[in-house]
C-alpha cells in the first residue's frame, strides 16, 4: 500500500513487516518516533527502556532467545550502548537483531555532531544507511535477514532529515517468521576470556564474508552516466546530488556503509576521470577510498560539520544561486525557551538570583541556559551534572559546595544519574542535587519513564519512589518543593546548600504542557499599581512583556502558575 | 515541474497540519512528493520551518536560498526571516500576527514592525492577510492554518474542488465543515 510516510515511520513498519517482536528504546530525538509508532502494535512487546545499555541489553535477550528484536536510539544513546555493542559483535545473535541509531547533523536537538558509522566499524558489524522513507522500510526488514544470515547485530544508520522527512513507501506484509528454539551455547554466549578468544576469529572471517556480500548488495547502486565525473555518496546527500545534478555525472550510491565493497569502487572509479565522495559528517568513505590508492575529491570541499543541502553540492561545483532578497534590518533571533508555567523556571530563577553555580543536564531544562535566565554554567551529557558537581566539589572544596547545585530532570535521573548520586555520597563531597521532577520525558515530546507510574502504552506501571530511591543510594537529606512556590524553594536551596552533607532536593511539579494538567486563569497586569521595574521580566516567561512602559500578559498563553505575582514588589500582578 | 512550499512559523502555531494538507493533496493527484521538518529543540516556541516539495519527481526533501516558489508565513517576523529562499517572481503569504521573540521581551531587540515594507520596497511579492480574524469568523481561531491554505491555493495549478477532497481526507470528521469554511474564507479573501 502507497503511504506518505515519515522516515521513522517507515522504520517501524519495516521493523515489524520484518518479523519484530521485542523493541526496547529510551527516547532521544530524533529516533523517538520509531518505539512509539512500533508501541502501538498489539501483538509484539514494546517498552521504554531507562537507557540506551538496558535497551540494547533487552534486545539481546529476546535474540538470545530466539526472536527477532531491535532497539532505536540517538547517535549518543549508541555511546551508553556502546559496552552491549562492542561484545554482541562477538556473541552474534539467534533471532535477528537490529540497532537502529539517528545521527543529528547540524545538532538539531543534540549536544555533538557524532558520525556513527565509526561505531559499525570500530564494532565490526554491518551498517545499512537508507537515503528516504521508503528505503528506511526496505532496508529496516532486510536488516533482520541479514542479521540472521551473517549471525550479527545489524546497525541501521538514520539522520535527522530522514528520520523527520517524509516520501512516499509501498508497504508489503509482515514476514511470518518461525522463532528459533532456545538451546544453550556457552561457548557463543558467554564471552569469558576463553570463548572470546575463539569468537574474534568469528567476527574477523563474517567481516569478510560481509565485505564479499556487500559487492552484491542490492542497496549499493550504480547509475552511469558521464564518464567524466564520477561521485560515491551516501544517505541525505544522495538526493542533494541529484537535485543538484541530475543525469549529468555518475553514481556509487552506498547505501551498505559498513562494510564497503572494494571492487564496486574500484571498478567505478576506472569508469571516470575525476571521482568526488559526497558524504555529511566525517569522511568514512573517502578514507577507505584513499587507502585504495585511488584518488578523489572529499572533505577538502564538503565541509565536516552540519547538513548539507542542493546548494552545497551547486555551489561545489560552480552552479549559481541567487537568493532571495531580505530586509535591510536585522532580524531577531527566535530561540526554543521555557514555555509559560514551565515549572523549571521558578527554580532557574532562584538560582540565578543567588549566583549559583548550575552544573546543567540533557532535557528541556538545558533552556535555563538561555537569557534572561542565563542560569546554567555547564551541559556534557546525560548524568553529568550530578558527577560534574562532585568533582567541581572536590577540587574547590568547601567554597563551592556551598554555591554548586546539580539540575537533572526524573527521566535523565533515572538514565544516568543513579551512580553519580551514589558515588556522591560514597566519596563524601556535600554536594547538593536538584531533580527537577515534572513527571515525564520532556523535551523528547512526552514519553513515560520508571518515575511516572505509566508504560509505554499509558497503562499503568510501578513508580519509582524518588525520595525512597535517594535514601537508598546513601543521602540523608531528601526534600521536596513545589517549584512553583518561589520562597520554599529559595528556602531550600540555601539550606541544603548551607549544610555540611549531601543532600538532594526534589522540585516536583508535572509539566504544564501534560493534557492532565489543569491550567488555573490568566493572571492581569494593573497597569494602574505596575510601577515598571520590570522584575517579571526577569524571569524570561513567553506570556509576559513589557508594552507601553508597563508589564503585559498575554491572556492566550498565560496558564496562571503565579511565580510572577509572587515576584511583584507592588502586587501589581493578580488573578 | 517541482513545486517548492515552505510553511514557516512559531512552535505551536499548527503548521504540521498545512503540510499534512499539502502531502495529501500531492498524493491525490498522484505527484511525488516528500515533506520535511525538524522536531525537538524547535518546538519550544522557536521558529520553524517545514518544507514541502511535489511534482513528478522529487528528490531533495528540503528547499535552499532562492529555490521556494511560496513562503507561507503564520508570523510577519518569520516571512522575513526566510525571505531569503524565495525564488526570483515567487510569493510570500504571511498572516499579519505578531509574535514577541524572546529578545524583543526582554528587551535586548527591537520588533522590526515595518519588516513587509521593507521586502516590498525591495520588490518581493507580499500578500498579506488577516489570518487569525478569517479563522474567528469561520468558527475557530485553530484555523489559522487552513484560512493560509486557501489563500495560498491560487497559486497552484490544482482545482478548487481537489483541495476540498485533500481537507476531507486530512482532518477529522467533526471538524471539516469549519475547515472548509475557513479555507473558502482565504481562498475569496
Amino acid at each position: 500500500m502507497k503511504q506518505l510516510l515519515i522516515g521513522n515511520k517507515a522504520v517501524a513498519e519495516g521493523l515489524y513487516d520484518g518479523g519484530l517482536d521485542v523493541v526496547s528504546s529510551y527516547p532521544g530525538t530524533p529516533s523517538t518516533e520509531i518505539t512509539e509508532f512500533l508501541s502501538e502494535k498489539n501483538d509484539i512487546h514494546s517498552e521504554w527502556a531507562p537507557n540506551e545499555k538496558v535497551a540494547l541489553e533487552v534486545a539481546y535477550g529476546a535474540s538470545l532467545a530466539g526472536k527477532r528484536s531491535a532497539c532505536a536510539m540517538k547517535h549518543v544513546g549508541l555511546n551508553v550502548a556502546a559496552d552491549p555493542l562492542f561484545t554482541l559483535s562477538y556473541t552474534g545473535v539467534r533471532g535477528g537483531l537490529v540497532i537502529c541509531v539517528a545521527d543529528d547533523p547540524a545538532m538539531h536537538s543534540s549536544q555533538n555532531e557524532q558520525d556513527s558509522r565509526h561505531y559499525a566499524i570500530a564494532a565490526k558489524v554491518p551498517m545499512l544507511e537508507p537515503a528516504d522513507s521508503e528505503e528506511a522500510y526496505l532496508y529496516a526488514k532486510k536488516a533482520f535477514e541479514l542479521s540472521e544470515q551473517f549471525d550479527t547485530p545489524v546497525i541501521l544508520r538514520m539522520c535527522t532529515r530522514i528520520a523527520h522527512s517524509q516520501s512516499i513507501v509501498d508497504t508489503g506484509i509482515r514476514v511470518d517468521e518461525t522463532p528459533k528454539i532456545y538451546v544453550k551455547e556457552p561457548q557463543k554466549y558467554i564471552m569469558m576470556p576463553g570463548n572470546a578468544i575463539k569468537r574474534h576469529p568469528v567476527v574477523e572471517a563474517r567481516t569478510a564474508a560481509l565485505a564479499e556480500y556487500a559487492e552484491s548488495c542490492e542497496f549499493n547502486e550504480l547509475e552511469l552516466d558521464s564518464t567524466e565525473i564520477g561521485i560515491i555518496t551516501s544517505g541525505a546527500s544522495y538526493y542533494y546530488v541529484k537535485e543538484a545534478l541530475g543525469d549529468s555525472v555518475s553514481i556509487l550510491k552506498i547505501g551498505m556503509p559498513n562494510p564497503l565493497p572494494k571492487n564496486l569502487i574500484t571498478n567505478f572509479a576506472k569508469r571516470v576521470k575525476k571521482l568526488y565522495v559526497i558524504e555529511e559528517l566525517d569522511p568514512i568513505i573517502e578514507t577507505f577510498v584513499r587507502n585504495l590508492g585511488i584518488d578523489c575529491v572529499g572533505k577538502e570541499l564538503f565541509s565536516p560539520l552540519g547538513e548539507y543541502s542542493q546548494q552545497t553540492i551547486k555551489k561545489a561545483f560552480g552552479i549559481e544561486t541567487e537568493a532571495g532578497a531580505t530586509a535591510e534590518c536585522e532580524i531577531p533571533n527566535r530561540p526554543p525557551m521555557m514555555c509559560a508555567g514551565c515549572p523549571h523556571r521558578g527554580v532557574f530563577y532562584a538560582l540565578a538570583k543567588n549566583k549559583i553555580t548550575v552544573h546543567g543536564d540533557i532535557g528541556c531544562y538545558t533552556l535555563g541556559a538561555v537569557p534572561p535566565l542565563s542560569a546554567l554554567d555547564s551541559t556534557l551529557c546525560m548524568g553529568a551534572s550530578i558527577s560534574g558537581l562532585h568533582g567541581f566539589n572536590l577540587a574547590l572544596g568547601e567554597e563551592a559546595e556551598k554555591k554548586s547545585v546539580a539540575v537533572i530532570g526524573d527521566s535523565t535521573f533515572m538514565h544516568s544519574g543513579m551512580t553519580g548520586l551514589v558515588n556522591i555520597a560514597y566519596n563524601a563531597t556535600n554536594s547538593t542535587v536538584i531533580i527537577l521532577d515534572n513527571s515525564i520525558t520532556g523535551m523528547t515530546g512526552h514519553q513515560q519513564n520508571p518515575t511516572t507510574g505509566y508504560n509505554i502504552k499509558g497503562d499503568p506501571a510501578a513508580k519509582v519512589d524518588l525520595e525512597a530511591l535517594c535514601k537508598a543510594l546513601g543521602i540523608n537529606r531528601v526534600r521536596v518543593v513545589d517549584p512553583y512556590d518561589l520562597k520554599a524553594t529559595e528556602t531550600a536551596i540555601k539550606e541544603e546548600l548551607a549544610v555540611a552533607e549531601p543532600s538532594v532536593i526534589i522540585s516536583r511539579r508535572p509539566c504544564v504542557l501534560l493534557k492532565s494538567v489543569t491550567h488555573k486563569p490568566a493572571l492581569v497586569v494593573d497597569a494602574d499599581k505596575c510601577r515598571s521595574c520590570k522584575k517579571c521580566m526577569g524571569l524570561g516567561c513567553p506570556a509576559i512583556s513589557f508594552k507601553n512602559n508597563k508589564a503585559k500578559i498575554y491572556p492566550t498563553l498565560c496558564v496562571g502558575c503565579g511565580v510572577c505575582e509572587q515576584l511583584c514588589p507592588f502586587g501589581a500582578i493578580t488573578e | 515541474m517541482t513545486k517548492s512550499v515552505m510553511i514557516v512559523g512559531v512552535g505551536g502555531q499548527g503548521s504540521l497540519l498545512a503540510s499534512k494538507l499539502l502531502g495529501k493533496l500531492a498524493m491525490l493527484k498522484g505527484l511525488d512528493v516528500k515533506v520535511s521538518e525538524v522536531h525537538g529543540m524547535s518546538q519550544r516556541g522557536g521558529s520553524v520551518v517545514t518544507y514541502v516539495r511535489f511534482g513528478e519527481k522529487v528528490y531533495s526533501p528540503i528547499i535552499a536560498e532562492g529555490e521556494a516558489d511560496i513562503i507561507i508565513s503564520f508570523e510577519k517576523l518569520e516571512a522575513a526571516r526566510y525571505a531569503k529562499f524565495l525564488k526570483p517572481g515567487g510569493k510570500i503569504i504571511v498572516n499579519t500576527q505578531t509574535i514577541d521573540p524572546m529578545p524583543v521581551i526582554i528587551g535586548a531587540a527591537e520588533y522590526p514592525h515595518d519588516v513587509l515594507e521593507q521586502l516590498k520596497a525591495k520588490g518581493v511579492d507580499v500578500c498579506e492577510l488577516d489570518a487569525l480574524t478569517l479563522a474567528n469568523q469561520a468558527g475557530s481561531s485553530k484555523a489559522v492554518n487552513i484560512v493560509l491554505m486557501g489563500k495560498a491555493a491560487k497559486q497552484f495549478d490544482i482545482e478548487y474542488a481537489s483541495w476540498i477532497s485533500a481537507i476531507e481526507a486530512t482532518v477529522a470528521a467533526r471538524f471539516i465543515e469549519l475547515n472548509k469554511k475557513a479555507f473558502e474564507l482565504g481562498y475569496n479573501s
